[in-house]
């Protein structure tokens, strides 16, 4: 799983070869630089054995080495930081665009079981940590194996007993470093938990405020916070506590490695063993020898945490696609007939919903679907539209199979209005011209009219250009609704699919739009879903659905007479008590 | 910074104990420089092996006195920091509990979660870095300066240089990436809203068969998030190779001043090491400072957006007076008029009426027309702009929040549950209700059926909204919840638009079985469902234009006889 994962994060970098290529070279010379200038300060150090000893060519030399060697590692740090901004920005940029890509590939089924707020992580900040952290991580964990290699030789060339010490010496700190971490780990499990549930019950209380208010529980509310709270404090007071001992207990190993060096450094030195500049080389080499051991250690941290990010970004670009379209599909002159023949479907293997259900519309009939709260009226209507696939039987439209037809061929005969009245981020004016991009002024106005909207429309403070803010929000739910419906309005369609188009409008609006759906829906086929079985009586065919089945059907006077369930859900509409 | 240390009060002996041992540590990490460097010159120069192993234990002891100062200034800030975290929690979810609907609404409630979360992380994190560096990164700096000018007065200048230097730079870069930083996060914010759309809207997308477009409106955002971190990337990769530059120009400088020392006698080699080293030591801090003041940022913002909800002033201050439970009267509007703070219009205009105690009483009008402003002023969660409200015979503004809480008891059109039980649930209307008490109220809700049908009953889960209950169920709890309060009004505002017509038939009979003394508010867009009340009143872009029988109203008032016939008319041709 990790090694495909690795293999996938290599093949994104593979267009940016090159610029991985400099960026790896690039840290090489400023790790080359870092090793060689204390070498160079050395040289001068010995260059100045006392007063009236100091050899002024030696140092000077040495000092030029340092200004040259400086310049290339600066010219060097900022390749280095350019590469690895674009390798890291570009990959994050296309590895999004694949995912938004991806995103219309789905079958609707994807967005009605995963949570946005999952998606949106998955493809913003997984995609964000998975860029910064692996990339850097991997220049990082580069620079910081050469840093130890090179120390390592330069230190065993200049004395192999003193480079054996600070070998066996550093490495402590990581011990250490890791002694702790894996004892503070539950305490941030634990304070991670914690945390979670608080911000649920946050959540809840500020969402139910009013509630809160409106039954005076504002002590019982803060009584049961305060406890969570409480838990709170001391879960991250011994998470914080305890991490925070890993940085000063490292840099105390590190100290007493630098003292042990100091000391046997100064013992040579003492005997002539080692030069005093030697000994700046080898002091400033313990710290620099340790810094990339600590590193490595959060590094790795940070690959580890890149790699779950990657792999659920890579998990949705996994998620199984719709079945593709078919590649001669057919495209029937637009009539409008629709016929089910026995279709059956279950969102889950053990649940049947629709079973057995067969009907044949022939052009221009309405058909109203009526029924209790979860029957299958708006499955009905995503099978229709091939937002799911049949689980049995087949629809066809025109005397093709909705299968072998291009979803959008299909899709383009239908003109909907959902009971979910999405609108976009946008211009009222984008919003209606949304199913007919190139609509004319005069056309959007015609239908936001026709939809009883241009009313509200004009009284907005910047008319049709009024922005629209992310779900319409800035709308009441019966002006989205409108709004939805002006948009079906001038993208006018063969079909028509009505999904409680009207359950947030006021009935006297309702009653307007009504004949304006008359109007439209004549010489159309419609559906219409509607739970205010006013607006479903002049329909050619009622369905009447419950658990799945249609178990009446007929026209208003026939179902009336029958007397059965239509008869009693539209009688105990009217009963006044 | 100011506000941070104003809430540092209640932990005094932590702020001054924190840094304090943090400056103890960093006093010991700039020693260690000049011992190494008395090792060099007085130790191996005289070779007295003794005196070098006497530093060596010395540097030993003050690296592990260094370590337990830290422990000590970690737990310390840690302490502090947590401790106002915690307290911080409390104060706003204690403020939210005071504020009025209108300071909510202002406010709103998505920013809250925000700011009783994130924001207070951000300032937990903030104070405990704080305490712990921002004292003591300054003062390694300075101190190592020191340390300079104690070894070298005139070598020390390039230490005053460098420091300036590096301080324009860092602050410097700091300045310039700020805003390019918060362009980069709106972009991202771009990005994250388009893929909110192309989720939520999927349906409609496809649909209209948009797919094409949406995907080139993502590209187009996506790219200019990457030219956004481009450009402040291109700005920020300066100030690695800046700040080396001006590192190794130092010890260039260092190194070729300091010869000419040494050839005078006035300095010693091991002199020119420890220089080097506090060099070092001041480029190390100086990172670390620039990350501390970024945080600091961060945890400065954050405090402004909690000291925000902080400051609100509740607009609503409740009397001392209890109800009137004697007087026939329920509820009186004296020409009572409503507009919502920032809104242009008046939500409700002059407003009379009077609803005598055990009346049903039926609000109708179509949708913005003020029903729910209405019967939100019952009660005040909203305080009238003119005119005044009389609950129980006394005006409202008088009553305590104890005698508006007892007389009316509100079904929100949204209905909301809280995690627990249902029993819990439910005795939030009454925390005395016995299990009798609770049942009968879910018979007038028409909820016992599907409570029964709960192996559990009473015991049943509510996971967090109520989100294992179906919408109708909801509603139905909701309801019951009321109920138990035995409130002297009972108000529901559309709370029965999810229940279908035979259920809301049957609920509507249970509610005819409450004492005589209740006094029942019914909001609805249907006249059927309130067509039986005593009184109905009729709204019409926030005025009353009907007030009597619906028989009284079908021949007076003809807004409801418009809204009448658009429901029935027909059905009576039919």
């Amino acid at each position: 799983m990790k090694k495909k994962t690795f293999r996938r994060i290599l093949s994104l970098t593979k267009p940016y070869g090159g610029l991985v290529l400099c960026n790896l070279l690039c840290a090489a010379i400023t790790v080359a630089a870092g090793l060689l200038i204390p070498i160079f300060c050395g040289n001068a150090i010995d260059a100045m054995i006392g007063a009236g000893r100091v050899e002024l060519p030696t140092v000077l030399r040495a000092i030029t080495w340092i200004a040259f060697v400086t310049l290339i590692s600066a010219v060097a740090q900022k390749l280095m930081a350019l590469s690895g901004n674009r390798i890291t920005y570009s990959v994050c940029r296309n590895l999004r665009d694949r995912i938004s890509e991806k995103m219309h590939k789905l079958p609707v089924a994807y967005s009605d079981t995963h949570s946005v707020g999952d998606t949106v992580s998955r493809t913003v900040s997984d995609v964000d940590t998975f860029a910064d952290g692996l990339l850097m991580g991997f220049t990082q964990l580069f620079s910081a194996c050469l840093t130890i290699g090179a120390v390592l030789g330069v230190m065993l060339y200049l004395n192999p007993v003193i480079a054996l010490v600070v070998i066996v010496l550093t490495p402590m700190s990581i011990l250490v470093a890791r002694f702790i971490a894996t004892r503070t780990h539950r305490h941030f499990v634990a304070q991670a938990k914690v945390r979670g549930e608080e911000t649920g019950l946050v959540s809840e209380m500020i969402e139910g405020a009013r509630v809160i208010k409106a039954f005076g529980h504002e002590e019982e509310s803060l009584a049961a916070f305060d406890e969570v709270n409480g838990r709170l404090a001391d879960a991250s007071m011994k998470a914080t506590f305890f991490s925070s001992l890993v940085n000063p207990s490292t840099r105390v190993v590190n100290n007493l490695v630098y003292a042990a060096v100091a000391l046997i450094c100064a013992l040579y030195a003492g005997n002539g063993g080692i030069s005093i500049g030697e000994l700046s080389v080898f002091l400033s080499y313990a710290s620099q020898y340790a810094k990339p051991f600590n590193e490595i250690s959060s590094v790795i941290t940070e690959l580890q945490n890149a790699f779950a990010c990657a792999s659920r970004a890579f998990e949705f670009l996994d998620a199984e696609e719709e079945v593709a379209d078919p590649e001669n599909a057919s495209a029937p002159e637009k009539r409008g007939e629709v016929v089910l023949k026995n279709v059956s479907f279950r969102y889950t293997p053990e649940r049947p919903l629709i079973e057995d259900l067969s009907l044949t519309v022939s052009p221009g009939q309405r058909i109203a679907i009526v029924g209790p709260t979860g029957c299958g009226k708006t499955t009905l209507i995503n099978l229709l539209m091939r937002f799911y696939d049949v689980t049995g039987g087949s629809i066809s439209v025109d005397g093709v199979d909705i299968r072998d037809m291009n979803r959008h061929e299909l899709r383009s005969r239908y003109g909907m209005v959902l009971q979910d009245t999405w609108l976009k981020e946008g211009t009222v004016r984008d919003n209606i011209a949304y199913g007919k991009p190139d609509a004319t002024e005069e056309e959007i106005i015609a239908a936001a009219k026709r939809a009883h909207a241009h009313s509200f429309i004009r009284r907005l403070p910047k008319g049709y250009d009024t922005k629209v803010v992310e779900n319409g929000s800035n709308f009441s739910a019966g002006q989205r609704q409108l709004l939805c419906i002006a948009r079906a309005m001038l993208a006018l369609a063969p079909m028509l699919i009505l999904d409680e188009a009207t359950s947030s409008i006021d009935t006297r609006t309702e009653l307007k739009i009504q004949d304006a759906f008359n109007t439209m829906m004549q010489g159309r086929t419609s559906f219409i879903v509607a739970h205010r079985l006013s607006t479903v009586k002049e329909a050619d065919l009622i369905l009447v659905m419950k658990d799945g089945h249609v178990i009446e059907k007929g026209n208003h006077e026939e179902l009336l007479k029958e007397n059965g369930f239509y008869a009693m859900l539209y009688n105990s509409q009217f009963s006044a008590v | 910074m100011g506000h941070l240390l104003s809430y540092l009060k209640k932990y005094k002996k932590e702020t001054v104990i924190a840094p304090l041992f943090k400056m103890l540590e960093a006093c010991f990490d700039l020693l260690v420089p000049l011992i190494v460097a008395d090792i060099v010159d007085n130790g191996i120069g005289r070779g007295e092996n003794g005196y070098i192993l006497r530093r060596f234990a010395l540097l030993v002891g003050m690296a592990i006195l260094g370590l337990s100062c830290t422990v000590v200034a970690q737990y310390f800030s840690a302490r502090a920091a947590i401790g106002t975290a915690t307290g911080l929690r409390h104060n706003l979810l204690a403020k939210i509990g005071v504020l009025s609907f209108t300071e909510l609404d202002t406010i709103g409630t998505s920013t809250l979660v925000t700011r009783m979360t994130s924001d207070v992380t951000q300032v937990q994190n903030g104070i405990n870095l704080f305490l712990r560096l921002f004292l003591r990164s300054p003062f390694i700096v300075f101190g190592a300066m020191v340390m300079a000018f104690i070894i070298d007065a005139k070598i020390a200048l390039i230490f005053v240089g460098v420091i300036l230097v590096l301080f324009l730079i860092v602050f410097g870069m700091m300045a310039v990436t700020k805003p390019r930083y918060k362009r980069v996060q709106n972009a991202l914010d771009a990005v994250t809203g388009e893929v909110r759309e192309n989720l939520g809207g999927v349906r409609v997308i496809r649909a209209f068969g948009r797919e094409e477009m949406q995907r080139e409106e993502f590209c187009e955002a996506n790219s200019r998030l990457y030219r956004a971190q481009m450009k402040v990337g291109r700005l920020a990769s300066l100030l690695n190779p800046l700040t080396y530059l001006v590192i190794n120009t130092a010890i260039i400088l260092i190194l070729w001043l300091g010869s000419a020392r040494v050839e005078g006698g006035v300095l010693l080699s091991g002199d020119i090491i420890a220089l080097i080293n506090y060099v070092s030591q001041i480029l190390v801090e100086l990172v670390k400072l620039a990350n501390t003041v970024i945080t600091l940022g961060k945890a400065s913002a954050s405090i402004s957006r909690i000291e925000e909800v902080l400051a609100t002033e509740s607009s609503i201050r409740f009397g001392t007076e209890s109800a009137d439970r004697e007087g026939s009267e329920a509820l009186r509007f004296e020409n009572v008029s409503l507009r919502y703070h920032g809104a242009g219009d008046e939500s409700l205009s002059n407003i009379s009426f009077s609803v005598l105690r055990g009346e049903t009483v039926g609000i109708i009008g179509g949708t913005g027309s003020g029903k729910s402003s209405l019967v939100h002023l019952i009660p005040r969660f909203y305080d009238a702009t003119a005119g005044e409200v009389f609950l129980m015979g006394k005006p409202i503004r008088a009553l305590s929040r104890e005698a508006i809480l007892s007389s009316v008891a509100i079904v929100d059109q949204r209905p909301r549950l809280f995690s627990g039980t249902i029993r819990e649930n439910l005795l939030w209307g009454k925390e005395t209700a016995t299990d009798e008490e609770l049942w009968q109220a879910l018979e007038i809700a028409q909820a016992a059926d599907f409570v029964r049908e709960k192996p559990e009953g009473l015991n049943a889960r509510v996971s967090a909204g109520g989100s294992n209950f179906s919408g109708g169920q909801r509603q139905r709890l909701t309801i019951a919840r009321a109920v138990v309060s035995q409130a002297d009004i009972l108000i529901l505002d559309d709370s029965m638009s999810a229940l279908d017509f035979a259920t809301d038939a049957a609920l509507r009979r249970a509610l005819r079985t409450l004492p005589s003394h209740m006094t029942v508010f019914i909001v609805s867009q249907r006249t059927g469902s309130i067509a039986y009340a005593d009184r109905i009143l009729v709204l019409e872009d926030g005025e009353l234009v009907g007030n009597g029988k619906h028989d009284e109203l079908l021949t007076s008032s003809p807004v409801y006889r418009e809204i009448y016939e658009s429901q029935f008319k027909k059905e009576g041709e039919a």
